[in-house]
């Protein structure tokens, strides 16, 4: 089986089992330099990209003999770029297969070619794959695989193949690595005494509450925090360096200097789990104040005054060199106030919420929103810090989201599985009889109702703005978000946080819809 | 990027041969209109799909070897005169002949010559070889009128024989995992094609109810299939991991399913060919398998018929339209080619992914 075969078994498939099973039996019989390009692509990495899709389009269109125009009704209506290019280059009668690491050489060198030489080459790359190769192959060259492979199914694969166990391959998995043939006989190393100083830790992750709180059993079991809305990060400090990473697995060194400078101060090899916060005046600063200093690669003067930050800390995974992962989480969360105490340099330590009931913990969940908290984080005292999502352990516990009805005015179409039909939606409120749009937002419906909008939007599109339409007037729809704030940046003059849809309000008219001026009451409100 | 807009009004081409009246297309030198989608005097077919056929009608001419499909789907009582292809009759001052379209058993281009004058509407077709029909046949013409269900260049049919090949394969893979195969696919037509192409000696082939219906009516049409059966004639405790069993879409997901045990799904459609349409049909496997025309076949077909005038119909029509009037098919010559708005739906996105009725079966 070659990796194009792979893709195709993993897109055809939506069982979990069907999917392992198909990148065991690839892993089992691909040559290591293979396999690591393969973990490297299926877990969501991608290679730079070789050439702009501006002059992948232009060639793909001039190679089918098609108009500009067409190409773009045809990528409009199939939704994915690889997969119209793929479809509408002239059909070869090459049957031959090449191996993954062939494909990313071949790829690879495209770049840094001048446009003439780019195109000469992807003719001779298409012209030799078998036709069914073409568009894993075209994924590749345009980024993006997407496939509907977890890092987690990946790590079980390998772990299957192996024989180690789910937290070795996924700790291995961790960090910057190169694939080659070296990185994957690491990753599948029987001797599991390895050592990378920069290497974290796989992220504990929570799951949703829903339901009644008390299902949950004693409430004294739990240790009870607040869920921030920062950037969760896990600090590195060993032999006299730091390390900071995102939840992305992102090298975050750099960005945020103040904690670094904090970090040089510890008294101990560490690592931290925890969560990086702008902060001000003794309390944390919107989500979208700490978004301006994501993304830039140099922290000026003035943004630093501007959007201080803290690290605020929950959890300890490792101190002088020793994993402490499965230990309980209360024996963590001790040592690690040891470690830090209550506040030093940029670093908090998580605040402990002491409550002997839910009944409490419900009320004081209630004032999540004025200690601009998004709810509650409920953790087993003990629980071992778990790799990834694993129910039982950790429970995030959000308050109640804002709600709003709005009137569907623009749409668009889909990508992927929603390709063909119009399900992105943009959603307006009234400002003085006059509808402005204010959020997007995509999901919530079921696959019914989107049938039914998609139907209503080609039956009453006003115009057509390149991919857009605009729909007349009609469908109001209940929108929840988790934030609000003032914006400049947006026409409405304010910014919602994940909005998506609750229901299709068939009971409103547009006359119903809420105003802006009601969604603007809600910030005062906060 | 530019937007083509729908032209309201198709070109005028000899309003005595062919026009476009609220209730379709019409011919008024002939007076009589080709599917019309209400009931009038007189009607000619081109097969019998749902959004072809209506009911209501008072008279009725289309291909012989559809009158049985017809009357089982119009009602027995229908006046109905079956003609041949290639046989030529005279209706009012229209010269009418019917010729094979392709598309499924008994499915009609429709030629209409008045004054010299030809048109051709070719209703549903297809270039690809089907064993369970007659092949399309090119008719010369002025004016042709095409439907563009798959116009789009992405479209274009790999070869039935390749498809039967991974059709046998995933069959076998699904026995040797004691896996049911269901093979999901239009009732009338595109389950007949499928019949005719499988492989009988790979295991036993099971029909649904609304599959064996059309599936009879080919048979008593002379049209040679492989044995089939129905759930209702399997024993109590038969072995379904053997067995292909072919059913209609709407059959997804219904507890009919649940005789069969652990099952394989697959869909064989000409909107397999997209990985979005084919993901949200959520079925294990697609084969791209349509009994319509690709794109280079509905390019090819319109330079065959050397029309200089082209509307198209259902589909993408616009875009076809657009493509056939800009860049003509050969250089110097212009074609006038523009969208018609019809009622006919062929293989029309939505309608795979709403009908959940078993009657639900627009043409495939």
């Amino acid at each position: 089986m070659n990796f194009a075969e792979l893709y195709r078994q993993l897109d055809e498939s939506n069982k979990t089992g069907e999917k392992l099973s198909s990148l065991v039996d690839y892993f089992g019989q691909a040559s290591d330099d293979d396999a690591a390009w393969a973990v490297f692509f299926l877990t969501g990495r991608r290679l730079p990209q070789p050439a702009p899709n501006k002059i992948l389009r232009s060639w793909a269109t001039e190679e089918a003999k098609i108009p500009d125009w067409l190409f773009e009704e045809t990528y409009a209506w199939v939704g994915d770029l690889a997969e119209t290019m793929s479809c509408i280059l002239p059909t070869s009668t090459s049957s031959e297969k090449f191996s993954l690491s062939d494909w990313v050489k071949r790829i690879r060198r495209l770049r840094g070619m001048d446009e003439s030489d780019q195109r000469a080459a992807l003719n001779d790359l298409f012209d030799q794959i078998d036709e069914r190769d073409r568009f894993p192959m075209m994924k590749l060259i345009t980024g993006a695989m997407r496939v509907g492979v977890s890092q987690g199914l990946v790590v079980r694969a390998l772990a299957k193949v192996s024989g180690l166990s789910n937290e070795t391959i996924a700790h291995r998995l961790m960090g910057d690595w190169e694939p080659s043939a070296d990185a994957y006989s690491r990753w599948i190393d029987p001797d599991t005494a390895d050592a990378d100083l920069s290497q974290p830790y796989p992220f504990a992750l929570a799951n949703p509450l829903e339901g009644d709180v008390a299902a949950l059993g004693d409430a004294n079991a739990f240790l009870a925090e607040w869920k921030w809305d920062g950037i969760r990060s896990q600090l590195i400090r060993r032999s006299g360096t730091t390390y900071l990473w995102s939840r992305g697995e992102e090298r975050l060194d750099g960005k945020y200097p103040e904690i670094e400078a904090s970090a040089a101060d510890l008294s101990h090899d560490c690592v931290l789990d925890g969560e990086i916060l702008g902060w001000k005046e003794d309390q944390p600063l919107p989500f979208a104040d700490l978004q301006r200093r994501i993304g830039r690669k140099t922290i000026g003067k003035k943004l630093l005054l501007e959007v201080p930050v803290r690290f605020v800390a929950f959890d300890l995974l490792e101190l002088d060199g020793v994993d402490w992962r499965s230990r309980s989480q209360q024996e963590r969360r001790a040592k690690l106030e040891e470690v830090l105490g209550t506040e030093q340099g940029t670093f908090r330590i998580s605040e402990q919420i002491h409550a002997t009931s839910w009944s409490q913990l419900a009320l004081l969940r209630e004032t999540a929103r004025e200690r601009k908290a998004e709810g509650l984080m409920l953790k087993r005292l003990d629980s071992p810090y778990q790799v990834g999502r694993v129910r039982g352990h950790w429970w995030k516990w959000k308050i109640e989201p804002y709600t709003i009805d709005a009137v569907l005015i623009y749409a668009q179409r889909g990508h992927g599985r929603r390709a063909a039909l119009y399900t992105d939606f943009t959603f307006a409120l009234w400002d003085n009889g006059v509808l402005v749009p204010f959020a997007k937002a995509y999901s919530g419906l079921t696959d019914q109702e989107l049938t039914e909008v998609d139907r209503f939007v080609r039956a009453n599109t006003q115009e057509k703005f390149g991919p857009v339409r605009s729909v007349t007037p009609h469908i109001v729809m209940e929108l929840a978000f988790e934030n609000i704030q003032l914006s400049n940046r947006h026409k409405s003059g304010v910014a919602v946080r994940f909005p998506r849809i609750v229901r299709w309000r068939h009971d409103k008219t547009i006359n119903d819809a809420d105003r802006l001026e009601d969604l603007k009451r809600m910030i005062s409100t906060r | 990027m530019q937007v083509t807009t729908p032209e309201m009004e198709p070109t005028p081409f000899r309003r005595d041969l062919l026009r476009l009246e609220p209730a379709g297309l019409y011919c008024p030198a002939g007076d009589f209109f080709v599917d019309p989608w209400r009931p009038v005097d007189t009607a000619i077919l081109t097969h019998g799909h749902s959004d072809h056929a209506r009911f209501g009608s008072k008279r009725y001419f289309a291909e012989a070897s559809s009158e049985s499909i017809l009357r089982s789907r119009l009602g027995k009582e229908i006046d109905l005169a079956p003609k041949e292809y290639g046989e030529r009759w005279k209706l009012g001052n229209a010269w009418v002949s019917l010729h094979p379209a392709g598309h499924l058993l008994g499915s009609a281009q429709i030629r209409i010559e008045v004054a010299g004058r030809v048109a051709v509407v070719s209703g549903d077709y297809k270039r690809q070889p089907d064993p369970t029909c007659v092949p399309f046949e090119v008719v010369p013409c002025d004016l042709f009128v095409t439907e563009s269900t798959f116009g789009l260049p992405v479209f274009r049919w790999p070869s039935p024989e390749s498809v039967f090949d991974s059709i046998h394969r995933w069959w076998r893979e699904n026995q040797a995992a004691g896996r049911t195969s269901l093979l999901m696919a239009y009732a009338l037509g595109k389950s007949q094609r499928l019949l005719a192409g499988l492989d009988a000696s790979i295991g036993p082939i099971c029909l649904h109810g609304a599959v064996h219906g059309p599936t009879q009516l080919y048979r008593n049409q002379g049209v040679s299939l492989p044995e089939t059966f129905t759930v209702s004639q399997a024993a109590k405790d038969f072995d379904w991991s053997r067995c292909l069993v072919l059913a209609v879409p709407s059959a997804q997901g219904t507890p009919w399913l649940r005789r069969f045990g652990e099952v394989s799904t697959a869909m064989a459609s000409g909107w397999m060919a997209i990985r979005g349409t084919r993901r949200r049909r959520a079925v294990d496997r697609g084969f791209v398998m349509s009994d319509h025309v690709d794109w280079p076949s509905l390019l090819q077909t319109v330079k065959e018929t050397s029309a200089t005038t082209v509307w198209v119909t259902h589909g993408f029509s616009n875009v076809v339209a657009r493509y056939l009037r800009e860049h003509g098919l050969s250089p110097g010559n212009t074609l006038d080619a523009s969208p018609l708005e019809t009622q006919f739906q062929g293989d029309a996105e939505d309608s795979e992914e709403i009908s959940s009725s078993p009657e639900d079966e627009t043409g495939s």
